[in-house]
């Protein structure tokens, strides 16, 4: 039993650290929020453990008191508990207060689309030839205010990196705002966190907080065209069903429909977080996406035995 | 018992849960080859799948709803080339002279047969259980769902909902 009882805690230690915690907060946004949280857990425990005190006493020693002075008891009881109450809605509503202020100007704004079940993501610029679209992968610089601009192409979806922020959802015909920064570099991994159809679990996204000279390093790469290090892989992905659903710049496909694919292999993940991004993986995405990830909008394109290598050189130069 | 048929009557309620049909996420080798365009209409999955590359590949650019800009429109029962299932996917898949142009390399033969099979519900040619259901938006027309099969051509009359 107790062995049993050790396994169990192990499982629920899992939550504890790790990319995607509410309990790893990177950004002082997130420490408000996990500091509401430890909160609540503090004061929501002594309460309970004040409540089986009493509970446990009243058991063992039946009190001959008079009547009247257990209705005090009882009164004082419910007294502390609505003052507990006013005080976490407090609480409650000061962080919120905090975290939904309204926009100090100077941040960076990333328009974030949902599809099913992907990532768009779109770093917005006054000026227009410094706007590029990505998809899955975000990356922030450190100390910087950024500004994520929500919406959705489908059905509802919820962007959540509990590391960063709170969850908010993308709704269709609306624009969702929320604001952030992240203190430290590091990797962190988010999720949908609305239930938007069969590939739900399966449209997870990546945010690399780096230096800003790291980010404007990353950023100047992306913006650049597509490297074609392979021009018979380029002409295999011309050639075929690929260029009509998406867009590598530089090389003429310009399909809106799937992720933008110019510096796909830059990504740590393939189909939003599924796969790591190796050789091998994009392989069997292609061959088979339906196996991988059933339902996706991706299907199955015949390609010609010969031509998967050349289109494995192409895409992995995509850097 | 006055309890039982009430109780049969709802366990009735139930049967709508039963499967309709089943959604193949990864066809057999060779399904595109060995089975007919014509099944693709019985499938609910695959008219819908169909509507969304319609306007994914921009098949209204010019064959606007119900309306046709620089193609015909597709809502009457006047067919150029044929109105079977296999007549539309070989007029995607190959083209047709005067702009209609070919899809072979640019959509899977799956997406091909999914795109015929919603031309033909766009006329009222696929079942009403089958066809897509409302839109989000806006449209001039009720859903494909609803759209009785189309009058003969000229009588304009009768295919006027209100």
């Amino acid at each position: 039993m107790n062995r049993f009882l050790a396994v169990l805690f192990c499982a629920v230690l899992g939550g504890c650290g790790g990319q995607q915690s509410i309990l790893n907060p990177q950004g002082p946004e997130a420490h408000n929020l996990t500091a509401l949280f430890w909160c609540f857990t503090a004061i929501l425990a002594v309460v309970w453990i004040v409540t089986m005190l009493a509970l446990g006493a009243s058991l063992l020693r039946r009190s001959q008191a008079p009547q009247i002075v257990a209705a005090r008891w009882v009164g004082a009881a419910a007294v502390v508990t609505g003052l507990i109450l006013l005080v976490l809605t407090g609480l409650s509503y000061a962080t919120q207060r905090v975290l939904y202020h309204s926009s100090p100007g100077g941040e960076l704004v990333i328009r974030v689309t949902g599809h099913q079940w992907w990532w768009e993501a779109r770093y917005e610029n006054d000026d227009p030839s410094q706007v590029f679209t990505t998809a899955n992968e975000l990356h922030i610089p450190t100390g910087r205010p950024i500004e994520i601009k929500l919406t959705t192409a489908d059905v509802i979806h919820s962007f959540w990196v509990p590391g960063l922020f709170g969850k908010m959802d993308l709704i269709n015909g609306i624009e969702n705002a929320i604001r952030f920064s992240a203190s430290e570099a590091g990797i962190l991994r988010g999720q949908c966190a609305e239930f938007c159809g069969y590939q739900h679990a399966h449209m997870a996204l990546t945010v690399v907080a780096e230096p800003p000279e790291a980010f404007e390093a990353w950023r100047s790469g992306q913006l650049a065209p597509a490297r074609a290090v392979s021009a018979r892989g380029e002409q295999v992905f011309l050639s075929n069903p690929c260029a009509s659903c998406h867009t590598i710049r530089g090389s003429g496909a310009g399909g809106r429909v799937g992720p933008d694919l110019t510096h796909l292999f830059s990504r740590n993940h393939l189909a939003s977080g599924t796969l790591a991004m190796t050789r091998g993986a994009l392989a069997a995405w292609i061959v088979d996406p339906q196996s991988i990830k059933p339902g996706a909008k991706m299907p199955a394109v015949a390609l010609r035995p010969t031509d998967i290598h050349p289109l494995l050189d192409y895409l992995e130069g995509l850097r | 018992m006055r309890l039982v048929p009430v109780v049969l009557a709802m366990l009735a309620f139930l049967l709508p849960g039963c499967e309709r049909e089943e959604r193949a996420f990864r066809p057999p080798p060779g399904r595109e080859t060995s089975t007919s365009t014509a099944e693709y209409e019985d499938r609910a999955q695959d008219v819908s799948t169909g509507k969304q590359l319609f306007s994914w590949f921009n098949c209204n650019g010019c064959h606007a709803n119900g309306g046709g800009d620089s193609g015909p429109a597709l809502i009457d029962d006047k067919w150029i080339y044929g109105s079977s299932a296999d007549a539309i996917a070989a007029t995607i898949r190959e083209g047709r002279p005067r702009g209609m142009p070919s899809f072979k390399n640019k959509a899977t033969e799956e997406q091909i047969r999914q795109l015929a099979a919603y031309v033909r519900s766009l006329a009222g040619q696929v079942s009403s259980d089958t066809a897509p259901g409302r839109n989000d938006d806006m449209r001039p027309h009720p859903p494909e769902s609803r759209l009785p099969a189309s009058a003969p051509v000229g009588d304009a009359k009768a295919r006027v909902q209100p």
